[in-house]
């Protein structure tokens, strides 16, 4: 909620151009993207347009070699590795296509997981964590009394994507990354889950930025992108 | 990040591939348990060898050397390269300072087992594993002419009880050609198991030794009456070796020089707790071959931890991608691995240590019972502990393997989740 607190947008890329190799051929160039905060943006792009690469950029995992990211009015680029990976623990949620979750850890303590990293993620201590996990869960549909204490290998794809959405909303970051959170679910499973994360993302006034290949989804969001038009390094078959 | 939590994380992601982990714990368990258990056996055989004869100061025989007398006189392996003469004897057992003798004479035996010729007064006398005496289990020592003692193994090998009649061999093989059976001896106490070589041994009186010789050295024994036997003076002229007690120990090696430099004869005197300690250098490194055996066991224990955290890696590539993306840094990664690389040596190491002395614990009195063989010094201790130690910081260190190859994948791999 500082980011909201503090006007920054929740991203701002400048500039950025990025490359594995030093020589390597440059697969991200982007001129610049302004994601506003709370707002919630869809970013259309197919595999090989370089969208889990701009997504590490933004978690902080991925080192901006030239231009900027500024991330809930912080500059990653200006960072060392260990404080982004501390901003990351503390300010961001992330949800993945699928597996998203230790699969031998209860759900609960996979909800609760951002906490062991950041103390920023449970001010008010583990019970206070785990009371926050439980009302997540209700909000996005499972009874925590049933799932709470499973293993989450026994849970069905959809529940596991409740409960990664639950994990990355926990603690109230200012910026949640999916990275097609929707792919493994069916037509109606995925509307109803896009639904609870805009609720959930809109309750919690934090930014959502939400990659797909799928345009239907567009309709969702404040906002769509395209990162073909967006990214002028278009390179076939680069990492994607 | 404390170290708290991911110590429990390693530990859940253990349990998880709760198989695997199992078969990996019982390897290191099992390699521990065997390491341990030779070391234990090691140091209970080391401990109960020296302790195969003491409260005597000084033996004396024929002049070899101390390794061969000690050999011959207490073990009875190998021969006498000579007897010395009963006047010898007493002239050793007069010296000032000595307080007690008992004379030994080998030679025959009965049925593999040597005949010790002596007195009485050496189930007093003999002690071992820190002056423990003797101790008749059933009857009691010789007395007439005729009488003979056993030792716990040859009782119970050979099925023996007090009363039963035996026949002494001429010589020492297993098989003897020349049976003194014209003068069989009846049984009139067993010993108590003492891990020595008593428990092997048949005793007999000196005179009797004399007796079964009288007519020709040779033949089945004496045809004399009992009654013209113990009219006769049955001391012997030689004996083989003879144990030594004194007033003062101080006084032993002033004593020993002087039987060193006898004179009249060829004599050597030997402290056995000196002797056996040479004698242990020369079968020691048997026992330091079987050490390095178990140690390497211990190392294919490890290895395997580190197969199964190896060959788990891949899979597990995915679970590194989500707790990076959760702001878990790369050295976190490492340490996890490394710690779980501890876990299982640690839970192999205790588990392993609990069951050899466990086993210790319930076989000892057996192994005591059965076979005399006292496991001295073998309690749960620092020892333990520095082996358990041990191996989970190897362990520690060999876990920095998959754990480097983990971060260096999980500092690719970003966020990027690769199947």
């Amino acid at each position: 909620m500082t980011a909201v607190a503090s006007g920054a947008p929740a991203i701002e890329l400048d500039q950025l151009r990025f490359a594995y190799a030093r020589r390597g051929p440059c697969v991200i160039d982007i001129p610049r993207l302004v994601v506003a905060p709370g707002e919630r943006v869809f970013l259309k792009g197919a595999s090989g347009s370089g969208k889990s690469t701009l997504l590490g950029l933004i978690a902080g995992i991925l080192d901006a070699r030239e231009g900027a990211v500024r991330v809930l009015g912080e500059d990653l680029a200006g960072m060392s590795a260990a404080r982004r990976d501390r901003f990351r623990a503390d300010r961001l949620g992330v949800i993945f296509q699928m597996f998203n979750l230790l699969p031998w850890l209860p759900a609960g303590a996979n909800i609760t997981l951002p906490g062991r990293f950041s103390d920023r993620r449970r001010p008010d201590g583990a019970a206070a964590l785990d009371a926050e996990g439980r009302r997540l869960l209700t909000r996005l549909g499972l009874d925590p009394d049933q799932v709470w204490s499973r293993p989450a290998r026994a849970l069905s794809v959809g529940q596991q994507q409740r409960v990664a959405a639950a994990r990355a909303l926990i603690g109230r970051p200012g910026l949640i990354l999916a990275d097609e959170p929707t792919s493994a679910l069916d037509a109606d499973s995925r509307d109803a889950f896009i639904t609870l994360l805009m609720e959930e993302c809109a309750a919690s006034g934090a930014a959502l930025v939400f990659v797909s290949h799928d345009g239907a989804l567009a309709r969702h969001f404040d906002r769509a992108e395209d990162l073909a038009a967006l990214n002028r390094a278009q390179l076939a078959g680069a990492a994607s | 990040m404390s170290a708290a939590p991911i110590l429990s994380l390693a530990w859940r992601s253990i349990l998880s591939r709760g198989l695997t982990a199992a078969l990996t714990i019982a390897l290191v368990a099992v390699s521990v348990m065997l390491y341990l258990g030779v070391e234990k056996a090691r140091q209970g055989a080391r401990a109960s060898f020296e302790n195969t004869i003491s409260g005597v100061d000084l033996i004396v025989g024929a002049r070899s050397s101390p390794v061969n007398l000690l050999l011959y006189s207490v073990f009875h392996i190998g021969d006498a390269t000579n007897n010395i003469t009963w006047d010898s004897y007493q002239q050793v057992a007069d010296a000032p300072g000595v307080a007690w003798t008992v004379p030994i004479s080998l030679g025959d035996s009965h049925r593999g087992f040597r005949v010790v010729g002596t007195r009485a007064e050496f189930f007093e006398r003999y002690q071992y594993a820190g002056r423990r005496p003797l101790r008749f289990a059933d009857g009691d020592a010789f007395d007439g002419l005729f009488e003979a003692v056993a030792g716990a193994s040859v009782a119970r090998q050979l099925g023996y009880g007090v009363g039963d009649e035996i026949v002494v061999a001429h010589g020492a093989g297993a098989v003897s050609f020349i049976e003194h059976d014209l003068n069989p001896f009846t049984l009139t106490g067993i010993l108590a198991p003492t891990g020595t070589p008593v428990d092997r041994s048949v005793f007999v009186s000196l005179e009797a030794i004399e007796a079964i010789h009288l007519d020709g050295a040779t033949g089945r024994g004496t045809g004399r009456t009992s009654a013209e036997l113990e009219a006769m003076d049955l001391s012997p002229d030689q004996i083989t070796a003879f144990l030594v007690g004194l007033d003062s120990p101080v006084g032993a090696l002033r004593l020993q020089r002087a039987v060193n430099t006898y004179p009249r004869e060829p004599l050597q005197a030997i402290m056995p707790g000196v002797a056996l300690a040479q004698l242990w250098q020369v079968v020691g490194a048997a026992e330091t071959t079987l050490a390095a055996v178990a140690a390497f066991v211990v190392l294919t224990g490890l290895i395997s931890i580190l197969i199964s955290i190896l060959t788990s890696l891949n899979e597990r590539r995915r679970e590194m991608a989500i707790l990076r993306a959760l702001g878990a840094r790369p050295r976190h990664i490492f340490v996890l691995l490394v710690a779980e690389a501890m876990l299982l040596a640690l839970a192999g190491a205790v588990i392993g240590a609990g069951l050899t002395h466990g086993a210790l614990y319930l076989g000892s009195p057996l192994l005591e019972a059965r076979f005399g063989i006292v496991l001295i010094g073998t309690g749960p201790g620092l020892q333990d502990l520095i082996v358990i130690a041990a191996v989970t910081g190897a362990a520690g260190l060999l876990g920095m393997v998959p754990a480097w190859r983990a971060y260096r994948q999980s500092l690719a791999d970003g966020m990027t989740i690769r199947v």
